[in-house]
């Protein structure tokens, strides 16, 4: 993998992978929604939107159809800490994706026709999301477990926001944060370096880099007694979420937390691209024999993110038809307290490192999966992290696991969120 | 049901002159069949059995006894309790997908290279000899039942399950819902599975698909070992009536007013996969609902409109006649707009057609997909499982651009003509919204 900075800032990383006649190529923006002031949340998945609506030198009706023409797939997604767009197609198509990912860094339009049609299909994207109690569920959670810090508001933004916010808001954010020095282009598969490389400066050396964008900068504080919130709506099933303040990438007790997941809940890999469409093996994993081997739940899950500043570590539960979510609650409650107070054992250690090695594999499995690890890890911290991350599980002893449970699992650490369903009417 | 074995294959066929994905298939002696297909992208394997046990085998008026047996049946075995499969696959970072679809049971997962040995042995004894314990049967009925409860709050998942039982009416197996009702699952005995998997497993039933960083030859030897002593009866035959077209348009609105958004239903009967105009019909539903955001209903729907976050139509042709749908999520206050804007789309490429443009846009784009939809061990594992099943021969992966190049503007318009109409309709909208 060869690692370049252009003159104005572009990060560019390029790994040759010759198993396939493809080329995957993603451009990474270190902006997401905990870059969003109060009055624009959502904004920054909004901009995602507009700019697949045509640039200077696309127009609009042109968009759909150049990547289609070398069976090519694109897309694009906003999170937290990050917006990205993506390419697969085959190699010959890459000439073509770079200038794409040019034309979106610096020439898109953000007409206000194409302003006012996605404001109702984000709107729409969002009532999607309110359907699902679980998602509904984990974001309440997420506001209530944040006070301070900008990661507490959804990334879809809340309502009022999306139906106020102008164009300006948009395309200034737009030209705020789309600057070549706030951005990793990634290139991986069956593509010439050099050759690549000469492209990638063709398209983008010419882009003025930008002002380096402001951040919200506000650290959560450290929480000091349990939280609670009790959703009461329509429905007919109980969700349960506990969701406990846990370290950054870079903290020290994140593999080790890895780790502690892995044994509580089934090993799920670093890849948020891929690693989470495929369940985790997870049926000797502690929560999963406490809950769903005694019928108390019907699935249980752990997610544990990389991200660029503390985020959460959720466990999620699904109680059985007619179970109490005071009964799962206390359930899940007890497996934590024991895990904290006698520790893991060598076998779940050793079996937990297993999945990880495994999983980390599954999730290389394509040009597309490689190039968002590359481009994850760099926009978060550092791509040298991802390369990292195979020793450091590696390294992970049982003592800091330990640690790091009677840290993180602490009473006044957690917020505990129920949706508890309202018989139909 | 159309049956896709073929009479004397008992040695590997090897096609060496072709490109492509050529894989080594093998029938063992007790009839099952084996595809094998190296690739060295990762120290991984994928591995896809997938037997012709599918939910159209439940028995009548049994819905649901199939999935209940796809939740048990890795859950022991006359020499593995629950714990130790537990184990066998945790400890060796493996997840174990047990699908079901209308026609095939499949156990699919994928390990590193050095496992698969051991959990080809492991995946053979629970697909042989699976115990079904009674406690696990129990436990798993919860959890079935509370899937059932979930899915009854899903307007998505309504609006699909609706749209399907009134395309495929009178206990149709394509109609049926796949996990079936909790009065009926709660009544499930052992017994009943054990029977199900007694009648309707046996190694002529099963096509194994072996991809990724093992020998084909090797790989050969290991499902012989592990299933080359296994001799049941051939499962009874399974007759499938053929589903006829709506004589007219229906409309069926499911009020969930405790949901913000508004899913939409709106389909046909479309087509077999064996019928000659299948990739007429794959190519102008692309036209009309797939290429690129959502083909033609997207450019309306989504784009032009702004209405819906997803709009798209799938073609899933079958044995028997499969439906092709339309869905799309849109704000309650949409929901009429929508339903119409879908009527103007199926109207007008009735009426006048797709383009040659279209067509042509569509076939490069499906063409020039195949390496991507074919680069991973698991999805060349399924493509070839799908081959097998619907017999479409061991090159389908080199004849497939000149199967779609062949197709006519001509064909392409047929096929619309045959499947779309909108005075044959079926809509179902789910989801806060009353007439």
């Amino acid at each position: 993998m060869r690692r370049t900075t252009l003159d104005n800032g572009l990060t560019v990383l390029i790994q040759e992978e010759h198993t396939a006649p493809l080329a995957s190529v993603w451009c990474w923006y270190r902006v997401g929604s905990k870059d969003e002031r109060p009055g624009l949340t959502g904004v920054s998945h909004w901009c995602e939107h507009m700019n697949f609506k045509g640039t200077e030198n696309i127009p609009r009706d042109q968009v759909k159809g150049i990547i289609e023409q070398y069976g090519g797939s694109w897309n694009g997604y906003t999170w937290i800490d990050q917006t990205t767009y993506l390419e697969t197609a085959t190699r010959d198509a890459l000439d073509r994706m770079l200038f794409i990912e040019s034309e979106r860094m610096a020439r898109c339009l953000y007409h206000p026709d194409d302003v006012e049609s996605e404001r109702t299909v984000i709107i729409s994207e969002l009532q999607g999301g309110e359907n699902d109690p679980d998602q509904l569920l984990d974001q309440e959670l997420t506001a209530t477990a944040f006070k301070a810090h900008t990661y507490r508001h959804p990334t879809i933004g809340w309502l009022s926001d999306l139906q106020t916010m102008t164009r300006d808001d948009l395309y200034g954010y737009y030209r705020r944060y789309y600057v070549p020095n706030n951005a990793t282009l990634v290139i991986v598969g069956d593509v010439d370096t050099d050759d690549a490389l000469t492209r990638v400066e063709r398209h983008f050396g010419g882009i003025e880099p930008g002002a380096a964008p402001s951040r919200v900068r506000t650290p959560e504080p450290e929480q000091t007694g349990e939280r609670r919130l009790v959703i009461r709506k329509q429905g007919t099933t109980a969700y349960l979420k506990v969701g406990y303040h846990a370290p950054a990438l870079t903290g020290a007790d994140f593999y080790p937390l890895l780790i502690l997941d892995a044994v509580l809940t089934g090993a799920k890999g670093l890849n948020l691209w891929s690693s989470f469409r495929v369940p985790p093996p997870q049926r000797s994993a502690r929560l999963y024999r406490a809950l769903v081997e005694r019928g108390l739940a019907s699935a249980v899950y752990g997610s544990l993110m990389p991200t660029e500043d503390p985020f959460l570590y959720t466990i999620s539960a699904t109680a059985t038809e007619r179970m109490p979510l005071a009964a799962v609650e206390a359930a899940l409650i007890e497996e934590l307290d024991r895990v904290v107070h006698d520790g893991i054992t060598d076998a779940e250690l050793k079996k937990a490192k297993a999945q990880l090695r495994a999983r980390l594999v599954f999730d290389t499995d394509s040009v597309t999966n490689i190039a968002h690890q590359l481009g994850y890890f760099e926009t978060i911290g550092s791509v040298d992290l991802f390369v990292a991350a195979p020793p450091r599980i590696a390294d992970v002893e049982a003592d800091a696991v330990n640690a790091a449970a009677r840290r993180v699992f602490a009473a006044s650490n957690r917020t505990i969120g129920w949706f508890d369903p309202l018989p139909a009417k | 049901m159309s049956s896709s074995r073929r009479a004397s294959d008992a040695v590997v066929q090897s096609a060496s002159t072709r490109s492509g994905l050529n894989p080594a298939r093998t029938r063992l002696d007790n009839g099952l069949v084996l595809l094998a297909k190296r690739t060295s992208t990762t120290p991984a394997v994928a591995i896809n059995l997938a037997i012709r046990a599918g939910s159209a085998s439940d028995p009548a008026g049994r819905p649901g006894l199939t999935w209940l047996l796809s939740r048990v049946i890795d859950r022991g075995t006359a020499t593995r309790s629950a714990a130790d499969i537990a184990e066998e696959l945790d400890s060796r970072g493996i997840t174990l997908t047990i699908a079901v679809t209308r026609h095939l049971f499949s156990l699919v997962c994928t390990c590193l290279a050095d496992d698969v040995e051991p959990v080809l042995a492991l995946l053979a004894d629970i697909v042989m000899a699976p115990s079904l314990p009674d406690a696990e049967i129990a436990t798993r009925k919860g959890e079935v039942i509370t899937a059932i409860r979930q899915d009854d709050d899903n307007p998505a998942v309504r609006a699909t399950e609706a749209l399907m039982a009134l395309l495929y009416p009178n206990d149709h197996p394509y109609g049926r819902r796949t996990k079936g009702s909790i009065g009926i699952v709660e009544s499930l005995a052992r017994e009943e599975l054990r029977r199900q998997h007694a009648e309707r497993f046996a190694p002529v039933e099963l096509s194994a698909v072996v991809v990724g960083d093992v020998d084909p030859e090797r790989a050969g030897d290991l499902v012989s070992r592990v299933f080359g002593g296994w001799h049941t009866p051939s499962a009874p035959p399974l007759p499938l009536a053929p589903a006829g077209r709506a004589s007219g348009r229906r409309r069926v609105v499911l009020p969930m007013m405790n949901k913000s958004q508004a899913d939409i239903a709106y389909g046909f009967v479309a087509a077999r996969r064996r019928d000659p105009d299948y990739y007429a019909c794959w190519l102008m539903n692309n036209v009309f609902g797939q290429y690129s955001l959502g083909g033609r209903l997207g450019d309306s729907i989504r784009e032009r409109q702004g209405m819906a976050y997803y709009v798209s139509s799938t073609l899933d042709a079958n044995v028997v006649e499969g439906p092709l749908a339309i869905r799309a999520g849109v704000s309650p206050a949409n929901v009429d707009r929508a339903v119409a804007s879908i009527d103007r789309e199926v109207a007008a490429i009735v009426a006048d057609g797709i383009t040659q443009k279209e067509l042509d846009d569509s076939r490069r784009f499906l063409v020039g997909s195949i390496p991507r939809a074919l680069e991973t061990n698991a999805a060349i594992a399924n493509f070839l499982q799908t081959a097998e099943f619907f017999g479409l021969g061991l090159d389908y992966d080199v004849r497939l651009p000149d199967l779609l190049g062949a197709v006519t503007l001509d064909e392409a318009n047929a096929a619309a003509r045959r499947i779309l109409d909108v005075d044959r309709a079926t809509v179902v909208i789910a989801g806060p919204y009353q007439d």
